[in-house]
């Protein structure tokens, strides 16, 4: 299987470092892309040969169990040789700059280095000084583009679409990378985003990007086709930005009274991992309105879609390199 | 003392009615029926007393709606020996509250919903006056992790309040105003830079030179309002600041209101009748804190209270007893009672004319009532019948041993007032009679 006729309006960057700056066709594309994916992932043999003999990066300076396999599962789908460079065990320990570790690890040749670091902007920077495709698997509070896309697709198959839909993006936004990639990608499909949680975690400068804020689940849920529910970091947890667990819970815990306001058809998701009892509540994680057990399934897709792509993308000679 | 109920219609006549919450101030009466206002005003007058109902001739006297003291040391839990609510009840009503908001810093502080709860239970059974509760703004009263304004709030907690230290961390104090603004929760800083302050123990004056003892600068004070008053202004939530004792700081205030911010602030009554001179030698039931300042700075005070700059007058009474304060003066406790003198010290602006009746009235009831969102601080038609009967004349002499207050800690004792309460009625009821 080969990638789709070209489509002028698809997906064709050699790095994916945001969604920022992506086209509505352009996500559309890697939707559509990723689609076909989820259709062989559930065939006994999983295997595609489109990055045959590539070589592919996963280079996490944040610990991460679930991205970093999803990745590494979607370049062996592919075909594509992975190595998983655990940053904690590397140079970098030793005072290596991550301009240091980009240039010794580009001159292996790899096609694609995927990047996890904690700091904003750093994949881009890093991006600068390789040959190869970067993909962003999450940098600082900026971007999580591959964790949008999965969302997006996971929500279109089961609204069969994203224009109109009112999402309400709940919790620790401030820092939270996947809720500006949720932002900017559904926006751009024409849903309506809304932002809900406490002032010290939903800041008021995001009304100034056209979104609608509230500190009330119960305002902020009313009519919601789609819940989305962020993880709160345990840090966050201990007095500086929220007083405590259960102040937490009692307010933007989502339990099932709280998911009652809003549609009786919307549905629930989380990006994973959760936190039971703090941000989501038992009943309603795996309740029969959660997605959040399919938004996994729907990750290794995308991902598969996105290396595809950008690979692709640079061995075809699409755009110009940046 | 379990809550009495009252049992006939009373009606209070011929009296001056001071209602700043209704511009009432002028010759009437209050019609109060089953604990609560039925009536007030001159409208109450024409209909008469209803049947059966116990008349009181207010000739020559003032009702008003009963005070509001949104700063209170109690001492319940941990320092009963100090105050108790039982006491401190008598006292209020004796000083014409009928509402106290007790500060957090007892023994244990209260930062938990439970102990809310505690001591609302606790307070209502033995307190003659209606007693509500200021919480801790953060954990341990320790500066640093919020308290659970949501749920304490829940459970009755008017305010939240930094108690008698000043929370230190900016960044602190900017997330605790964001978290408010949430729950429309008031934020309670006393504006005091402890490093400022250093070990210092009274208004950094000539006085202190002449003393020997180390001075607080006013900029201890205004260097930390002024900071508290921006990050209102960028977090957004209600601030309120307690305790002013510096001249500049008003300016500071006007300026945060014309601006717009949601800050208010308080004053103590002995800081708006007392000065720094009355320590004369080294009496420590004049060591206050913030301290008291010079005669310029009271004065200050006053006319803030007067434009509204400062919004209301507390007691912040704090009772301590001989061990703590017959001591040298550097090393004895700050604080003086203040619930029994409450409107008698008020009282004297209004005698040496720089406060009308209806601003006195209005700084020590209506307003606080406001600020702490409280169902009191007023004599309109179902509010609760807290009330208070005064004589705005009659001169009187403070003598320490009548004090009903546990601690004896006053800085008026021998002092001469004029102006006294007669009566004072929570719910109808009558809670104290002179």
């Amino acid at each position: 299987m080969t990638t789709k006729a070209a489509n002028p309006y698809g997906f064709s960057r050699p790095h994916l470092l945001g969604i920022e700056g992506l086209s509505p066709p352009e996500i559309v594309d890697l939707l559509d892309r990723a689609e076909e994916n989820i259709e062989l992932g559930r065939q006994p043999s999983k295997k595609r040969d489109s990055l045959l003999g590539r070589t592919q990066i996963n280079l996490f300076f944040e610990n991460s169990t679930r991205t970093q396999s999803s990745f590494e599962l979607a370049g062996k789908r592919l075909g594509a040789d992975v190595m998983n460079m655990a940053v904690g065990q590397s140079s970098v320990k030793k005072g290596e700059t991550l301009i240091d570790t980009a240039v010794t690890l580009n001159a292996m040749n790899p096609d694609v280095i995927v990047v996890r670091h904690n700091a904003s902007g750093a994949v881009a920077l890093l991006a600068q000084k390789v040959d190869c495709s970067v993909v962003n698997a999450g940098d600082g509070s900026h971007e999580h583009p591959t964790q949008a896309l999965l969302d997006a697709l996971t929500i279109r198959r089961h609204k069969q679409r994203i224009d109109g839909l009112i999402v309400a993006i709940c919790g620790d936004v401030a820092h939270s990378r996947v809720a500006r990639s949720n932002v900017l990608l559904l926006t751009a499909l024409g849903a309506r985003v809304r932002l809900v949680g406490p002032s010290t975690l939903v800041p008021g400068a995001f009304r100034e990007m056209g979104l609608e804020t509230f500190t009330s689940m119960r305002e902020g849920l009313k009519d919601a086709d789609i819940v989305m529910m962020l993880r709160l970091q345990r840090e966050r947890m201990q007095g500086s930005f929220v007083p405590s667990v259960r102040e937490y819970f009692h307010y933007w815990g989502l339990d099932e009274e709280k998911l009652s306001y809003a549609r009786p058809d919307a549905l629930v998701m989380h990006p994973g991992p959760m936190n039971r009892g703090v941000e989501i509540d038992p009943a309603v994680a795996d309740g029969p309105q959660s997605l959040i057990r399919e938004q996994v399934e729907m990750g290794v897709a995308i991902r598969m879609a996105v290396l595809d792509a950008v690979v692709n993308a640079r061995g075809n000679g699409g755009e110009a390199f940046r | 003392m379990s809550r009495m109920v009252q049992t006939r219609p009373l009606w209070l006549t011929n009296a001056r009615v001071v209602d700043p919450s209704q511009d009432l101030d002028g010759l009437g009466a209050v019609l109060m029926i089953d604990g609560r206002i039925a009536a007030a005003g001159p409208s109450a007058v024409n209909n008469g007393a209803p049947e059966g109902a116990e008349i009181v001739d207010c000739r020559g006297l003032v009702v008003a709606p009963g005070l509001v003291d949104l700063c209170a040391h109690v001492g319940e839990p941990g320092h009963e020996h100090r105050e108790t609510f039982a006491s401190a009840g008598r006292a209020a009503a004796a000083g014409g509250i009928t509402t106290l908001v007790a500060m957090p810093d007892t023994d244990p502080c209260i930062d938990d919903p439970a102990l809310v709860d505690f001591v609302a239970t606790r307070a209502r059974r033995t307190s003659v006056v209606r007693v509500r509760v200021m919480a801790a703004l953060t954990k341990g009263q320790e500066g640093n992790e919020l308290t659970e304004f949501g749920l304490l709030g829940e459970a009755g907690a008017v305010g939240f309040t930094s108690g008698r230290g000043a929370i230190a961390n900016a960044q602190v104090l900017r997330r605790a105003l964001t978290y408010a603004k949430d729950f429309g929760a008031l934020v309670c800083n006393r504006p005091e830079d402890a490093a400022l302050k250093g070990s210092a123990v009274m208004n950094l004056s000539e006085t202190a030179v002449r003393l020997g003892l180390q001075g607080i600068p006013a900029e201890a004070e205004t260097t930390m309002l002024a900071r508290d008053l921006r990050l209102a202004r960028l977090a957004g939530g209600r601030y309120h600041a307690s305790l002013l004792s510096a001249a500049e700081s008003p300016e500071l205030m006007a300026w945060a209101k014309d601006k717009g911010i949601a800050a208010t602030a308080s004053v103590s009554a002995a800081h708006l009748t007392l000065n720094e001179m009355d320590i004369g030698a080294y009496r420590t039931f004049f060591k206050l804190s913030p301290p008291l300042r010079a005669e310029a700075d009271r004065l200050a005070l006053v006319d803030a209270v007067k434009t509204g700059a400062i919004d209301v007058i507390v007691s912040n009474h704090d009772p301590q007893d001989v061990e703590t304060k017959r001591l040298p003066f550097a090393e004895a406790a700050d604080g003086a009672i203040g619930l029994e003198t409450f409107l008698a010290a008020g009282l004297r602006l209004l005698h040496d004319g720089s406060l009308t009746l209806p601003r006195l009235i209005e700084a020590m009831s209506t307003r606080p009532a406001e600020i702490a969102g409280l169902d009191a601080g007023t004599l309109k038609k179902d509010a609760p019948a807290d009330v208070i009967v005064f004589d705005p004349e009659e001169p009187w002499v403070l003598n320490a041993k009548d004090i009903l207050s546990k601690a004896k800690n006053t800085p008026y004792d021998g002092a001469r007032f004029t102006g006294r309460v007669r009566r004072t009625y929570v719910s109808g009821v009558p809670v104290f009679v002179r």
